[in-house]
């Protein structure tokens, strides 16, 4: 990921769009609390929740997170952006993860990556243009037993030819997990999330800045979102 | 020498194994019930002590005297699990998690007791979704059940236990790593001392432990000291869980005493057996990509915590063998090496930061088809002057990125002196200009 920068002079945050975080996401960011003898810690399991309720965690998002935790919003982006996991501009609905790490690679996960990349028509990092999937690379993804593998959200795909990926990533239930799962990181329930409209507001906030270029990735994905 | 009756893998593949019914119907948390009522704090660890217990981590530290650095006077202690797998070749953890996460979580009780612990958190991987699922299912019920939360068991012995989910970063499988992590912040390990035992998540005494540890500890106290110490050899007691990936016939995780040799793991009945498709080998990395390289000539080395020294390697590491092939491209090895950890270098130190990528950049270079026969003598140089060895560095990272890219280049170095000997003269040049051409329309640096 390269540098971005946001100058606090130009980029305004469009209070009146009202936030992007809704009660019930912060109530189950604050729920983390117990948990931890600091406030802080509970950052991961926030960032977490907010991604699965928005999709990204955006610069507002941040804000609000680091209101809610009582720390500056410079701790949310130093942690967010050491970790591979966290999006800060909008990601595809289904993220298929494809191992690279050596075991992988030896039984021929560089065909797996290529095929991945020609049925979606997108490079590493990118983002169909109707935004159905992304397409990521990732160090072990510790299943070197069921070389090579890919991950599609929470599903763990083993043993992928790279002829099988096209119905793969067609199939519509490519990333059911069989156990039961448990929502303890994700939002809250899909009826308590914002309203896409507001949602779009507050993203605005941020890259509503025409001469502004360090934030072109973010005008991309909203431009994407509009048409 | 009787049959080893596999201890930790028993429940491994048998139908709702995560289950807290099935779980206990196999005499589960029976040992832990005992230890807990039966035993004073100091007992268990003194027992663990006793039985060579040594951590299944990769550093291979003696369990028990881990334990006892623990001040004395402390309130509040925490027990951090190491669940944060990552480390290439290595997946007996998630074996452990899906298959028998209340073995874990037994474990977590007994080495609780024994450490005082008062929350104990079990930090995963993200990557491990169905395994986060099922061990948050398996902790709801255990909690439902009264093995967790306030006086387990009607002693006044009460923990809490949590999970927290990292979110894609190696070097929090460091300890100290994992701790900041845990607190919210980068994963950026720390200086030591103080080490966690002092002073370690949210400045109060912690202990570290890997999963698979953990696991061993109901089998120590459900079976006996004397049956823990007849397995194994002399430094290195219990049994493991190793495993084998690459093109063998059968990669997968398989428990064995501590002690057999690499070749066995790749050509036993019982592991891998043999290699796929007429394959050879060429060589195998045996203990998780961190430790380094043996030859074909060198598969006889014994997989415990000494005799891979002498080999050249960092040490046991997890023991997760990856098979290389004869028809393997070492230099595509090397790049691939020299990628994770320069992706995965935390970006504190700087010769660990610079090294690794440097070290990849070489990599890939000669894995173009650009390489210089000095390119082998400056990767030996820079891996061994960017880790904790050297006394460098913060945490172990670089000496893990520095081992297996020393010994590849070290061990196969003929065969990359004889790929460089083939590329056709000029291809240095031409793809320095390719990558670089802004330096070489400059008017003075142009002229090669």
């Amino acid at each position: 990921m390269g540098w971005k920068t946001l100058d606090r002079r130009t980029a305004k945050h469009d209070t009146e769009a009202g936030p992007v975080l809704n009660e019930a996401v912060r109530d189950k960011i604050r729920s983390f609390f117990p948990r931890y003898e600091t406030k802080r810690a509970v950052l991961l399991p926030a960032l977490h929740v907010v991604q699965d309720a928005l999709g990204h965690v955006s610069y507002q998002a941040m804000a609000e997170i680091a209101e809610v935790l009582e720390i500056p919003p410079s701790a949310v982006l130093d942690t967010l952006t050491f970790y591979t996991h966290f999006w800060d501009h909008d990601k595809g609905k289904k993220v298929a993860v494809v191992c690279r790490s050596l075991s992988c690679q030896l039984m021929g996960a560089d065909s797996v990556l290529d095929a991945c990349k020609n049925e979606l028509g997108i490079d590493e990092h990118g983002t169909t243009e109707d935004g159905s999937f992304s397409l990521v690379t990732e160090e072990c993804l510790a299943a070197c037993d069921h070389a090579p593998c890919m991950l599609i959200n929470e599903k763990m795909h083993k043993c992928v030819k790279p002829e099988q990926v096209g119905k793969l990533l067609k199939d519509a239930k490519n990333a059911e997990i069989e156990p039961e799962r448990s929502d303890l990181f994700d939002g809250p329930t899909a009826s308590a999330t914002p309203a896409p409209s507001q949602k779009n507001n507050g993203d605005e906030a941020v890259a509503d800045n025409g001469d502004d270029d360090v934030l072109g990735k973010t005008s991309d994905v909203d431009e994407m979102r509009d048409s | 020498m009787a049959k080893f009756e596999p201890v930790l893998s028993k429940n491994f593949g048998k139908a709702d194994a995560h289950k807290l019914s099935v779980y206990k119907k196999g005499g589960g948390y029976a040992t832990a019930e005992k230890v807990i009522k039966e035993m004073t704090p100091d007992d268990i660890v003194e027992r663990v002590k006793e039985s060579g217990l040594r951590g299944r981590g990769g550093a291979g530290f003696p369990c028990g005297v881990k334990w006892t650095f623990l001040p004395a006077d402390r309130e509040t202690t925490y027990l951090c699990v190491n669940a944060d797998e990552s480390e290439p070749g290595t997946f007996c953890n998630r074996f452990l998690m899906e298959n028998d996460p209340h073995q874990l979580l037994e474990g977590i009780l007994i080495a609780g007791r024994a450490t005082r612990t008062t929350v104990a958190y079990i930090y995963m991987r993200v990557e491990f979704h169905e395994q986060f699922h099922i061990l948050q299912k398996a902790l709801d019920e255990a909690y439902d059940a009264g093995l967790f939360g306030k006086n387990i068991f009607g002693t006044d012995f009460s923990m809490e236990c949590y999970i927290h989910r990292g979110a894609g970063a190696y070097v929090c499988g460091e300890e100290t790593g994992l701790i900041e992590s845990l607190e919210g912040k980068r994963g950026w390990p720390r200086i030591k001392p103080p080490f966690p035992a002092i002073e370690g998540a949210f400045s109060k005494p912690t202990v570290v432990n890997n999963v698979e540890t953990l696991c061993c500890l109901p089998h120590i106290f459900e079976r006996g000291v004397e049956w823990f110490q007849s397995l194994g050899t002399d430094n290195s007691k219990g049994p493991k869980l190793y495993t084998v990936s690459g093109p063998v016939k059968r990669p997968g995780c398989y428990e064995a005493p501590l002690g057999i040799t690499c070749r066995e793991l790749i050509f036993g009945d019982d592991f891998g057996q043999g290699m796929r498709d007429g394959l050879g080998v060429k060589g195998c990395i045996p203990g998780g990509l961190s430790v380094g390289v043996l030859t074909e000539e060198e598969l006889d080395c014994v997989l415990d915590f000494d005799d891979v020294r002498k080999y050249g390697l960092l040490g046991l590491g997890t023991a997760g063998a990856i098979v290389i092939p004869d028809n393997a491209d070492i230099r595509q090895v090397l790049m691939n090496v020299a990628r994770f950890y320069s992706h995965e270098s935390c970006g504190q130190c700087t010769q660990c930061r610079e090294g690794t990528n440097w070290a990849y950049k070489i990599a890939s270079r000669i894995a173009r088809g650009a390489g210089r026969i000095s390119d082998l003598d400056l990767m030996v140089d820079i891996t061994t002057n960017m880790g904790m060895m050297p006394g460098l560095s913060i945490c172990g990272l670089p000496d893990g990125a520095a081992f297996p890219m020393r010994t590849i280049v070290q061990k196969f170095r003929a065969e990359f002196e004889e790929h460089i000997r083939q590329q056709p003269p000029g291809a240095v040049e031409e793809t320095l200009r390719k990558t670089n051409a802004a330096i070489y329309e400059l008017p003075i640096l142009g002229r090669v």
